[in-house]
């Protein structure tokens, strides 16, 4: 995988999460800022989906199995859409506090990914 | 549809404290409608989101290790497919709302903080039994253990919103 791009989605991330749990501890719903943001990490995220395909396509090989592998490439897709998507409906602190929590999901399934691909191991990174 | 107890304002109750927010306090006022979508509103929602990762992440996880190496470790694998289910099970009954499907979620929560704290238990006392890991190992540990917080917030919302009341505990 592309490391640099998984640790910026990480860090991403992780500042969103704190960003919409500020908003939540401030008992405020999701703004337009907020959803400005959420939109950049959506985006790095189909940039990891389009890398990973690539990576793929191209010979690479993820240590734990293809398959797993993609599934986690569509999650990490999927998470802030889907988060961003129930705060429209929720328009109080727990719209908020569940972009945080979708947030903070997808920096675990950053770390995940990593070892999925094999970063731990010969061949990482 | 079970009757309706009159909506009543204990002010002795001292959970009434960590009511939670609602817009305006509005969805509260009218009886069986507003209640129907009361346990997947506001708090509700941030619990359907848990449940919702929860059941993508426990059903994709056991779908691929029954189909690849179901013979590994069929016990843990199979008690990852029920954690799926029951999870998926809550997060319908959340969505859905109402007091049948409170009732039911209400269930769930309890056998599965059952299912987590007998797995994670069996897990530790005689680990021959899992040579891999479910999402209950280790009471959850692998994913921050948020497995055995899930159960326990969620009994405590469905019991403080049985009433359409938060706070009404007893």
């Amino acid at each position: 995988m592309f490391t640099p791009l998984t640790v910026a989605l990480a860090v991403a991330a992780i500042a969103l999460a704190a960003w919409c749990g500020w908003a939540a501890y401030r008992d405020q719903p999701t703004k337009d800022w907020h959803f400005i943001g959420m939109a950049v990490v959506a985006l790095l995220g189909l940039a990891q989906l389009v890398v990973g395909i690539v990576r793929l396509a191209t010979g690479g090989e993820a240590a734990e199995g293809t398959a797993i592998f993609v599934a986690y490439l569509a999650a990490v897709a999927a998470c802030i859409p889907v988060v961003g998507l129930i705060s429209l409906t929720e328009r109080t602190r727990w719209g908020s506090l569940t972009v945080a929590a979708g947030a903070l999901v997808l920096a675990v399934l950053q770390a995940r990914l990593h070892e999925i691909w094999g970063g731990g191991g010969p061949g990482g990174a | 549809m079970a009757p309706e107890p009159q909506r009543s304002q204990d002010p002795q109750e001292p959970q009434n404290s960590q009511e939670p927010q609602r817009p305006g306090g509005g969805p509260q006022e009218r009886g069986e409608p507003a209640r129907r979508a009361g346990i997947g509103k506001g708090p509700g929602t941030l619990l359907v989101t848990l449940y919702g990762i929860f059941t993508v992440g426990a059903a994709s996880r056991s779908i691929v290790q029954l189909t690849t190496r179901f013979d590994e470790a069929p016990l843990a694998y199979v008690l990852s497919a029920v954690a799926a289910l029951v999870y998926a099970f809550i997060t319908l009954s959340l969505v859905r709302g109402g007091e049948r499907a409170r009732r039911a979620a209400f269930g769930c929560c309890c056998v599965e903080l059952l299912g987590v704290l007998a797995v994670g238990t069996w897990t530790l006392v005689e680990p021959s039994a899992f040579p891999d890991a479910t999402v209950w190992s280790d009471y959850g540990m692998g994913y921050l253990f948020i497995p055995v917080v899930l159960p326990v917030t969620g009994l405590i919302w469905l019991r403080r919103s049985r009433t359409g009341e938060p706070g009404r505990t007893s």
